[in-house]
């Protein structure tokens, strides 16, 4: 782990639930590929698994009333920010208990209570839409902020573009915080993006930019605390550039032919989750015994929901006529 | 009540300016619309940031999909947004913003999320302004399942019916055109919306409906003298709403009279007139004394030149004719 020095450091309380958070990512993305695997669960997954130190620790420093708008590979930044898990299981198993009654799936989650306003499937849209939370926020005269979360690939889309010189122009209380993985679908990073960092883009739309080892967690709590204080405190907006890996290709069943053995299984070595938990212990943050019932309560806590889940009925087929407007449309 | 001799700009004005003052949570944004930028490129703006503050009424950049996924993001957290595009080919740029999200997240959310933006446009030809910045597009959006096609002729159609847009829950597209834009008719200073999805008959008739809206209801309106003389008794439906379409109201007629012509401004092939020609066909077709006729644009782009931009609007003349042909 990086040490900061003049970064604020967190307590130990905060850093165990940057570690519980990142365990609740881990444990929910293991049991979804492992039901998606034995057929119980037929969805397009895009895992998130060895990106979750950057929702995670933003998270950490967010409340309910704080927003978020993120995308297909997203799940992880909804677990991270406290969604519960029975909603979430029965969406991505299309059932009515899901949080959108199964209407929208993994790719389209929505669950304002806990701030999570918008899931979009197309790349770069949830910027121009975290702007509006932004203003919102603003006009409201409250605190509140809203994080954007996006991939490498949705830098190079107008809409990524767009939204940092409105966000910008009007000094709205948003967070671009950009996933970081090295590959949009499957083009490596330097064969679709013009600049080594993203967060040189920054400097384009005169808002700060900061490039973050999304990996380690002392060092993205240094970065997101600057950004929110900064967005909180009315000084406009932030783009985080987290550096991280994906470590199951773009799609679940994908062959990962675009990148080579050796690179994948160098950034699987460096796993942020075991690093961080043995760093936890080694500093005496929390005990092995501690961290392992905290994973217990979680595993309990996902095999519940999955369990919720699976065995939510159908949405009835007279949903098609509900929620496309207000009204009923007519049978 | 007092009414007040406007036009349909004025209209616009008018609507917004007494939405604003009624609601707080309505708000305008769009390129150039607050006063510092001029109140709009054609004024439909002007004053509003004025009076109601530049924190509700916010000039943009030329930046479309920032507009609407702006109003969008304002509207889930409970604002009311009026977005312009200043023309409607713009909303191509767009399309992801309106289509992708707009329309569709109330449906993905399972009913949690409400999008009550309207988006005002303005389109037309007749101007010369040529292929991208005239089209009527307004069959895109009535495919689109979770958005209300507006499309008004008259100043106070255009308050009422944008009062009502505001005050939906779900996104409403706007459409402004500007064969209607500037001529005059009485408006209420205080007005009541409009109901969206009923027709006005414009005029009532027995031996042919016809149906039509936008800046086209006026060209139709022009043909009707000429049909009068011909000794053919016409009924004008100015549809108002393109999507929802008021079923009832056309079926209505199209029964007492037996004979159809859809007349729009947009491109005939695929567009909104196939919808309503099918469904007369489908529910009435014992009852018709001739095949529904359809009238529309070449399909090819608004053209510059006149003489070309004259032969791709359905003129007054054109109408009279189609009339006449299903008369005969």
């Amino acid at each position: 782990m990086a040490e900061l020095s003049n970064a604020p450091a967190p307590s130990p309380e905060a850093l165990v639930d940057i570690y519980r958070r990142m365990i609740r990512i881990e444990r929910n993305d293991d049991a979804i590929r492992k039901t998606i695997r034995l057929g119980r669960l037929v969805m397009p997954y895009y895992s998130a698994r060895g990106q979750e130190v950057i929702p995670a620790t933003i998270s950490s420093l967010l409340t309910d009333d704080d927003k978020i708008c993120t995308i297909y590979r997203g799940i992880h930044d909804m677990v991270a920010k406290d969604m519960p898990l029975r909603p979430l299981w029965a969406e991505i198993a299309g059932r009515v208990d899901g949080t959108c009654k199964g209407k929208g799936g993994p790719m389209h989650l929505t669950h304002p209570e806990t701030g999570v306003m918008v899931t979009t499937g197309i790349v770069g849209s949830s910027m121009p839409i975290a702007n509006g939370l932004a203003w919102a926020a603003k006009l409201d005269g409250s605190k509140r902020v809203t994080i954007a979360y996006f991939g490498d690939g949705a830098s190079n889309i107008g809409a990524f573009h767009e939204a940092l010189n409105l966000a910008s122009v009007w000094k709205l209380p948003v967070i671009f915080v950009c996933q970081n993985n090295g590959f949009a679908e499957h083009t490596r990073y330097e064969n679709g993006t013009s600049v080594d960092f993203i967060a040189k883009r920054a400097i384009g739309y005169g808002m700060p930019g900061h490039t973050v080892d999304g990996n380690d967690p002392l060092a993205m709590y240094a970065a997101a605390h600057e950004a929110i204080t900064r967005a909180r405190e009315g000084e406009g907006p932030t783009l985080l550039e987290c550096k991280t890996f994906r470590f199951l290709g773009h799609v679940l069943g994908d062959d990962d032919k675009y990148m080579t053995k050796e690179e994948k299984a160098a950034a699987i070595a460096k796993d942020p989750l075991p690093a961080f938990k043995a760093w936890l212990v080694a500093q005496g943050h929390a005990t092995e015994d501690q961290l392992a019932q905290m994973q217990a309560k979680i595993e309990a806590e996902v095999e519940d929901a999955q369990e919720f889940g699976l065995a939510s009925p159908l949405p009835s087929v007279d949903e098609l006529r509900r929620d496309v407007f207000a009204e009923e449309m007519p049978a | 009540m007092t009414a007040k001799k406007m036009n349909s700009l004025q209209a616009v004005n008018s609507a917004l300016a007494q939405a604003m003052a009624e609601d707080d949570k309505v708000l305008v944004l769009g390129e150039d619309v607050a006063d510092r930028e001029g109140g709009g490129v054609t004024g439909a703006t002007a004053g509003l940031s004025t009076r109601f503050g530049d924190d509700r009424v916010k000039s943009t950049p030329i930046s479309e999909q920032a507009i609407i996924g702006a109003a969008i993001g304002a509207a889930l957290a409970g604002y009311k947004p009026v977005a312009e595009i200043m023309l409607m080919n713009f909303t191509t740029v767009c399309m992801d913003m309106i289509f992708n999200h707009a329309a569709k997240l109330r449906f993905m959310s399972g009913g949690q999320s409400t999008v009550p933006i309207t988006i005002r446009t303005l389109t037309g030809a007749g101007w010369q302004t040529a292929g991208q910045h005239a089209d009527h597009l307004e069959g895109w959006f009535a495919h689109t399942a979770g958005i209300k096609v507006v499309a008004p002729s008259t100043p106070a159609d255009y308050k009422g019916l944008l009062l009502s847009c505001i005050q939906d829950p779900d996104p409403c597209i706007f459409i402004e055109s500007a064969g209607s834009l500037f001529i005059p008719g009485e408006v209420d200073e205080v007005a009541t919306p409009i109901p969206l999805g009923k027709a006005r008959i414009v005029q009532e008739g027995t031996d042919i409906t016809i149906i039509s809206w936008s800046s086209q209801v006026l060209r139709c309106q022009a043909a009707l003298p000429a049909l009068a003389e011909a000794g053919i008794s016409a009924e004008l439906i100015d549809l108002r709403t393109v999507s929802p379409w008021d079923r009832e109201a056309v079926l209505a007629s199209v029964a007492k009279t037996g004979r159809a012509l859809v007349a729009h401004e947009a491109v005939r092939d695929f567009g909104p007139g196939g919808e309503i020609a099918a469904t007369i066909a489908e529910e009435l077709f014992g009852q018709l004394k001739a095949p529904v006729r359809r009238l529309g644009a070449p399909k090819s782009p608004v053209p510059f030149a006149k003489v070309l931009e004259d032969a791709y609007i359905v003129s007054p003349d054109r109408v009279a004719d189609a009339v006449k042909a299903l008369m005969a």
